[in-house]
């Protein structure tokens, strides 16, 4: 039973860190239309910068302030020097010059820091167990789950609820339209990108202890990402957070659960392999069968 | 009426809470010229949609020759005759305009040579813009040929969603002269704002308001018709 | 019927290329460079593999972000056939090829259903299952994949030579531009990029878009899986890394630098991409920032590829 418990809690964990992951990469790409494979080196660079600062200042708090400030200053500069030029290119185009920033960055952090991965350690105050009713739980895991729900909320309400949401909703569904009421895209545009870059720095500094803090980090987090946009329908928020926590629960209970269901059912050598194989598979399987049935995801913003 | 060429039934479009046509039901005989009107939003353009194949609809039924092609794919309907032009242009740009055409025939699976090709480029009125890029062409020109590509098909019914849309007088009166030439001889449902040119062209006229069908009958009683009067003028235009 | 879209082939610079290819065993052994000749052999290959890339995205509009899976599908039959026995390139690399166009059918199958960006992330999503699969079945070789005994067998001709498997890469690639050529040019060509144009008016034209679409995918893939098949016999392993979907990345790159949409797009991005990165390699293990900045510059600067700047050069602009 807490065994259950445990995998439903670390599959809702996962699945709010991919929320703030794909939130982000949802606004982008329903507001904008781009499609940005850089949003795992963001992740990746807020994940390096919080193991730095909190190495250097020995303050985990300090560490994460300083990731989401350096991330979102970083995405900026990314948005006003590349991106922006990139808005009114093909997908295909997109893909391609964000694919070259994923080469360029993860390069420029291998020179940095190496190839080897950096230590970021949890908190010590959070490093031990909780006790819930009946079992325990790592305290770490139930603060990021707390977290990602907070942030989760507060993102709701931003877009549903304030001027700044609404500015955003209506340059998701026509630009030129909000432009002529008085919306300044241009800076819209980079806020969202910057709101993105910070949701991705939350995230990599908030796994950091508990995935490796390594070149290339970002790449695997990237296309569950995409699968949960994808899911999700592109360009809604509540599209994300209900595909991001689809995909998390599915994933985490997948890998934990299959091979033992796999071993019950079949003979024990086609078990041990086929079992660990379907569980990693499990999630793209999702995502096409979500595809075949509703070819532009649950909750698409737009056609 | 003899079994008419195209039936509609019951046709219904619902997106989301929203009815864009509405419990359509319309015959278009063999030979018969029958023109849409409405005001901007009536669903004129999505009933287009739903009779090419384009849409499928919520509910109702469409007849081709007394066969059910509800269901049909848009590329299946080509083949069995029906076709349709697009109000704003649609065109292969990077193509020659004499490589559009024999596209058209192509895709309809009729000889596609130059020759034949060629007849169809004549027949539109752009004779001497056969190695042109359809890009390159001004916009009335281009025009032509989006109605060239949907002729270029030997369909024999026509959905034709305002082909004089963005024209001027001259370039207006051209497309006039190619649909006046195919009156008779193939079937046309002709979706059109310009009330000169419907009253000029239509055997039959039906017209369409917030998706349902409030008039259908010849020209002369669509004219005095209380309801259309007041869809177009207001309430004082109906007296 | 000529028009716009006709590729005509040049006799003499074809004839100039071929025998500059024709003559680079030769040369590297001249040089006293043997190791050159096996580098050209995978040059071509890759060259066979961007150029079925380009078919599907340049000439189709299908940008497949998972055209390595067709790779390892062409690979991993090789891998799996020669231990069991099958040594003859005859039945080895059509088998390959078979693989391929079997994958493609089934991923085309579903992928197709969806445009635009779905249609990118779901064939990224089939790559990534194939990935994940051949990465955790031990049969497979899982991590450290498959290594073959020897080069395949092909009649007289003794693969186990470089110079011998480089020529017949050559003849492979050569027969597959041709085909490529004829197909672009053939009513099935025009419809494709017709397609790729305006799908939408296409299908109201009466043209069956889907059908014709998965059509080329399936070939596509096949010519990809053959050049998997053909990467395998001349490396002599396999491993998942060729599914990654980094090397989908990679070979797009190599379309785009070359030139979509150009019949030599793939092959000429292949060259350069393969060449700059041996070259760049020598220099600094950081090589992918190099290509990182030319892919940039080439996506915001020459979207055309090598292909378009040489055209525009020619016509003098």
């Amino acid at each position: 039973m807490s065994l259950i418990a445990e995998q439903l809690l670390n599959g809702l964990q996962l699945g709010l860190m991919l929320f703030l992951l794909a939130a982000g990469l949802t606004l982008v790409f329903g507001i904008m239309d781009m499609i940005n494979l850089a949003h795992g080196s963001l992740y990746m660079i807020g994940a390096y910068l919080a193991a730095a600062l909190t190495g250097a200042s020995g303050s985990f708090l300090l560490g994460l302030a300083g990731a989401v400030v350096g991330t979102a200053m970083v995405g900026v500069a990314l948005e006003m020097t590349l991106l922006r030029r990139l808005y009114r290119r093909s997908h295909l185009a997109q893909v391609l010059a964000t694919f070259a920033v994923i080469l360029i960055a993860n390069e420029i952090v291998r020179m940095i820091w190496g190839n080897q991965p950096i230590m970021l350690n949890t908190p010590v105050a959070l490093s031990g167990p909780a006790e819930l009713g009946a079992f325990r739980y790592p305290a770490y895991r139930l603060v990021v789950i707390g977290a990602g729900l907070a942030i989760a909320l507060l993102l709701g309400l931003l877009v549903a609820k304030t001027r700044a949401g609404m500015w955003v909703r209506a340059g998701a569904s026509d630009r030129e339209m909000a432009e002529v009421m008085g919306v300044d895209t241009r800076t819209l545009f980079t806020l969202v990108f910057a709101l993105g870059a910070a949701l991705c720095a939350v995230a990599g500094a908030l796994l950091g202890p508990l995935l490796a803090v390594q070149v290339g980090m970002g790449e695997n987090i990237l296309i569950l990402a995409f699968v949960v946009i994808t899911i999700g329908g592109i360009g809604s928020i509540r599209g994300a957070l209900l595909g991001s926590l689809l995909v998390g629960l599915v994933d985490t209970a997948g890998r934990a659960f299959l091979p033992f269901l796999f071993r019950q059912l079949f003979p024990a050598t086609v078990a041990s392999e086929a079992g660990p194989a379907v569980a990693s598979m499990l999630i793209y399987m999702l995502m096409a069968a979500v595809l075949y049935f509703r070819p532009t995801g649950l909750f698409p913003a737009r056609g | 009426m003899s079994t008419p060429v195209l039936r509609v039934a019951g046709l219904q479009q619902r997106f989301g809470g929203v009815l864009a046509v509405d419990d359509v039901s319309l015959d278009l005989a063999e030979g018969e010229l029958h023109a849409l009107i409405g005001p901007n939003g009536a669903g004129k353009t999505t009933l287009i949609h739903l009779l090419s194949g384009a849409l499928q609809p919520s509910a109702g039924t469409i007849a081709l020759d007394g066969r059910d092609i509800t269901r049909l794919s848009m590329h299946r309907r080509v083949r069995l005759g029906l076709a349709r032009s697009y109000q704003i242009t649609s065109v292969f740009p990077k193509f020659t305009v004499l490589e559009n055409l024999s596209l058209a025939l192509r895709g309809a699976g009729r000889p596609d040579d130059r020759e034949r090709a060629r007849v169809e480029l004549d027949a539109i009125g752009l004779g001497d813009r056969g190695d042109q890029l359809a890009g390159a062409l001004a916009h009335g020109e281009r025009r032509q040929l989006e109605l060239g590509l949907a002729l270029a098909t030997g369909a024999r019914i026509l959905l034709l969603d305002e082909p004089m849309a963005g024209m001027g007088p001259d370039e207006a009166e051209r497309i006039l002269g190619l649909i006046e030439a195919l009156k008779g001889r193939r079937t046309i449902l002709l979706v059109e704002h310009d009330m000169d040119a419907v009253f000029r062209l239509a055997d039959r006229i039906s017209t369409l308001v917030y998706g349902r069908l409030i008039a259908s009958g010849a020209p002369d009683e669509i004219r005095r018709h209380p309801e259309v009067r007041r869809a177009y003028l207001g309430e004082e235009g109906a007296a | 019927m000529q028009g716009t879209l006709y590729i005509a082939l040049r006799p003499w610079p074809t004839l100039a290329v071929v025998a500059v290819l024709a003559l680079l065993p030769l040369a590297a052994a001249a040089v006293d460079q043997p190791f050159y000749v096996v580098f050209a052999t995978r040059v071509l290959i890759y060259a066979l593999i961007a150029s079925s890339l380009n078919l599907l995205i340049g000439y189709g509009g299908m940008v497949s972000f998972g055209h390595a899976a067709f790779v390892g599908a062409g690979a991993y039959t090789v891998a799996m056939l020669m231990p069991a026995g099958i040594v003859s390139a005859w039945l080895l690399w059509p088998a390959a090829l078979l693989a391929g166009a079997l994958l493609a059918f089934l991923i085309g199958a579903i992928s197709l259903r969806t445009r635009g960006v779905y249609f990118i992330m779901i064939t990224l999503a089939f790559a990534q299952m194939a990935y994940y699969l051949v990465l955790s079945l031990r049969v497979l070789g899982s991590d450290d994949g498959l290594t073959l005994g020897a080069r395949p067998s092909l009649g007289l001709l003794d693969l186990n030579r470089d110079a011998t498997f480089y020529y017949v890469a050559l003849a492979i690639l050569l027969a597959a531009l041709l085909a490529m050529r004829a197909l672009l040019n053939a009513p099935l060509g025009r419809a494709l990029q017709g397609i790729r144009d305006n799908e939408t008016r296409m299908e109201a034209i009466g043209f069956p878009t889907y059908r014709l679409k998965l059509l080329v995918f399936v070939v596509a893939g096949a010519a990809a899986g053959l050049g998997g098949g053909l990467l395998a016999s001349l490396n002599g392993l396999v491993g998942p890394n060729l599914l990654n979907w980094t090397q989908s990345g990679l070979l797009m790159i190599m379309v785009i630098l070359g030139g979509a949409g150009r019949l030599l797009g793939g092959a000429l991005g292949a060259v350069v991409l393969l060449c700059a990165e041996e070259a760049i390699a020598e220099h600094t293990i950081h090589w992918p920032l190099g290509i990182g900045v030319v892919l940039l510059a080439v996506v915001l600067f020459a979207p055309e590829g090598l292909s378009g700047l040489m055209r525009r050069h020619r016509a003098g602009t």
